[in-house]
């Protein structure tokens, strides 16, 4: 597949002013999106995942403020530099976003038909009625059974899977570049869940539609994305293609959070202990790596020096001065000193 | 569907119709000071009095006249006057239509003013609009309806001379003094309900506003003011809605103030006069229909938030 650019995150970097001192959700993060792929932002929550995703929509909460050095090109213009005007007429129409919950993600007084409708006509110049036709159409693309009837049902009168297909439905409705979906299955069960991912997958191949696909369980990721960024602490820690993030994870991070998929390393291969501890406070970040106080890998030099986000002979980019080898041992050779970037 | 929750709610209402009536009745009965006395004067003979008594029912015990007095009005016929004999039923009437006009324009005012106030406050947070809405919002139920009215008629009447300080015309004879007559009592009634519902709709309004359903419209690219109208407006309503139905109830109780404030011949002023008198059956008559108004209001609510809100299983 020709690789062609369609999102360029540079330098994300977010802060929070407070009493305490800085809260920096999404701290110097840069990655970039092309055409049709599907990229999954991993990490456990209150990794920034959201904060990074909302900063793309231009969406975050006011309080949540960024460094001058942050750019977003979408489309050759700078996302963070467009005005509130500008930057409506790309919601929805070339960037639209999946909520977690679907059951609080659609408003409850109106019908379905007419919330995606409200999508069409406010992006392309058609009348009401004929948005409702289109309705129609994206409600059995992302197979609503019995969709006619169901265009004047009310959120409640659905199921959480049938409610995530509509904010799918809504999602699709101006033919968007990219798709941003934040932790889409997390509210649903499990077999739904599938459910969900395979028609994420099914309309990327359809339409080519980029997908930038984010949650905190590495199963979801496996079947469905094309390359993964793994994010901890607002910063992003290993990333690589789906093939060399799950044959051969570098980041002491990255293994963790696959140790906790049971099915991933199944029964015949030594079960590793997920991930001990816990995310350290925002405000109390250690002052080497931000990994330190949870990998049983650190060392004294991990707890003095940040490492950087390099890129290591097997292919992913990563930020350890220690990365793993296959086995899961650590790494014979330190980052900086051997410097194979 | 829609019907068979209509007539489930009116069916709630006959019960509730008959507790409320019977309470009041009995409380009626049992107000200080005897209407025999005061149709008499103190210096009649107690023959006299037995006599009178026994002709008004009044020496029956009260339940057995609560059933007579229930028995009559549901025939529609609620008795005359002890005082004036005249038709309760008539002179009930042709009060209410006087203060029906008058908590309906105290309603709009306070719900047109309500939701200028609140929208206007979250559209333009920290505006000086917005502080005027949270001040007002504040202020205005502390004000007494009587002191805010006697104000409005210092100024508007008696300096400036723009309106009458008291009486009233009906819409029907003439709009232009209706409106002229209806003003001050009517922002003085609805100085309470414009604030109730100025800070109620606001901090309503600012909840749904961060809710998820609204993040998701601004995600689809609508403007601010449509994610207000279109997306939170009738959300935030939703509570709102029992407050409106409840301000109504306390709007008809204060128009007794107000209506003697502005000498209007509405219902509360027969309400007062009747208690002065003693005139028990006039009494029950006014008490008879605010409760029946009050009781048409809070179902006209139920039906209002089961059309605004689909969730609502009929
Ligand atoms: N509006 C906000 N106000 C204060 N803190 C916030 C806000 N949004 C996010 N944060 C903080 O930023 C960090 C990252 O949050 P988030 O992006 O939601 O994480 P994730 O989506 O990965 O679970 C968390 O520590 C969270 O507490
Ligand atoms: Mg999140």
């Amino acid at each position: 597949m020709k690789e062609e650019l369609l999102l360029e995150v540079k330098n994300l970097e977010t802060f929070i002013p407070t009493p305490k001192g800085q809260i920096k959700p999404v701290n110097d993060v840069s990655f970039s999106i092309n055409k049709g792929e599907i990229v999954a932002l991993v990490g456990e929550s209150g990794s920034g995942k959201s904060v990074t995703s909302l900063s793309i929509m231009g969406l975050n909460a006011s309080a949540i403020q960024y460094r001058p050095e942050s750019s977003i090109f979408f489309n050759d213009k700078d996302l963070l530099k467009l005005k509130e005007k500008e930057m409506r007429k790309i919601r929805g129409n070339n960037i639209a976003m999946i909520f977690q919950d679907p059951m609080f993600s659609l408003n409850p007084v109106h019908p379905i038909g007419r919330q995606i409708a409200e999508s069409i006509v406010l992006h392309k110049k058609v009348k009401y009625k004929d948005a409702l036709v289109t309705a129609l159409e994206l409600l059995n693309k992302v197979g609503i059974p019995d969709a006619k009837r169901r265009l004047n049902d009310y959120p409640h009168q659905l199921s959480g899977g049938m409610r995530q297909r509509v904010m799918i439905a809504m999602a699709l409705a101006c033919d968007p570049k990219l798709i941003i979906a934040d932790e889409p299955t997390t509210a649903l069960d499990v077999t739904i869940q599938a459910q969900i991912l395979n028609l994420l997958h099914k309309l990327q191949k359809e339409s080519g539609i980029a997908i930038l696909l984010i949650t905190h369980d590495l199963g979801v990721v496996a079947e469905t994305a094309d390359r993964v960024l793994v994010m901890y602490c607002g910063k992003i820690v290993e990333e690589g293609t789906v093939e060399d993030i799950f044959e051969n994870p570098l980041h002491p991070y990255t293994r963790g959070l696959m140790a906790s998929v049971p099915e991933l390393y199944g029964p015949t291969k030594e079960k590793l202990d997920a991930i001990p501890g816990v995310v350290p406070n925002p405000l109390e970040l250690p002052k080497g790596c931000n990994f330190v106080t949870r990998c049983s890998y650190a060392t004294e030099k991990c707890s003095q020096n940040a490492p950087t986000l390099l890129k290591h002979p097997s292919g992913n980019r990563v930020s350890c001065w220690y990365p793993l080898e296959k086995e899961g041992e650590r790494g014979h050779y330190e980052t900086a000193a051997t410097s194979f970037s | 569907m829609f019907l068979k929750y209509l007539a489930r709610r009116l069916l709630y209402v006959i019960p509730l119709l008959f507790i409320t009536t019977l309470i009041v009745f009995s409380f009626i009965l049992l107000i200080p000071g005897d209407p025999v006395l005061a149709l008499l004067g103190e210096n009649a003979t107690p023959e006299k009095v037995a006599q009178l008594r026994q002709q008004l029912g009044l020496d029956q015990p009260i339940i057995m006249q609560y059933f007579d007095w229930l028995k009559n009005a549901l025939q529609g016929d609620l008795g005359r006057s002890i005082f004036t004999g005249q038709l309760v039923e008539e002179a009930v009437f042709s009060r209410l239509t006087v203060t029906f006009q008058l908590v309906v324009a105290a309603m709009v005012i306070s719900v047109v003013g309500g939701m200028f106030f609140a929208i206007t406050s979250i559209y333009y947070p920290n505006s000086w609009m917005d502080y005027v809405a949270r001040f007002f919002g504040t202020l205005g139920t502390a004000i007494p309806n009587f002191w805010l009215a006697m104000l409005l008629v210092l100024f508007f009447s008696l300096k400036l001379g723009w309106v009458p300080a008291t009486g009233f015309t009906s819409i029907n004879d003439n709009p232009v003094d209706f409106l002229k007559g209806i003003l001050l009592p009517a922002i003085s009634l609805g100085a309470m309900g414009t604030a109730q519902i100025t800070r109620h709709l606001r901090s309503s309004l600012m909840e749904v506003m961060n809710a998820d359903y609204v993040r998701t419209a601004y995600s689809k690219g609508v403007k601010r003011w449509r994610a207000i109208f279109n997306h939170g407006l009738q959300n935030a309503m939703l509570p709102v809605v029992t407050t409106i139905g409840i301000l109504f109830g306390n709007l008809l109780g204060a128009t007794v103030v107000i209506e003697t404030v502005f000498a209007i011949p509405g219902m509360g002023q027969l309400a007062v006069n009747s208690i002065l008198q003693r005139d028990f059956t006039m009494l029950q008559g006014v008490v008879l229909v605010m409760i029946v108004l009050v009781i048409i209001i809070n179902f006209i609510t139920d039906i209002v938030y089961a059309i605004l809100d689909p969730r609502i299983e009929y």
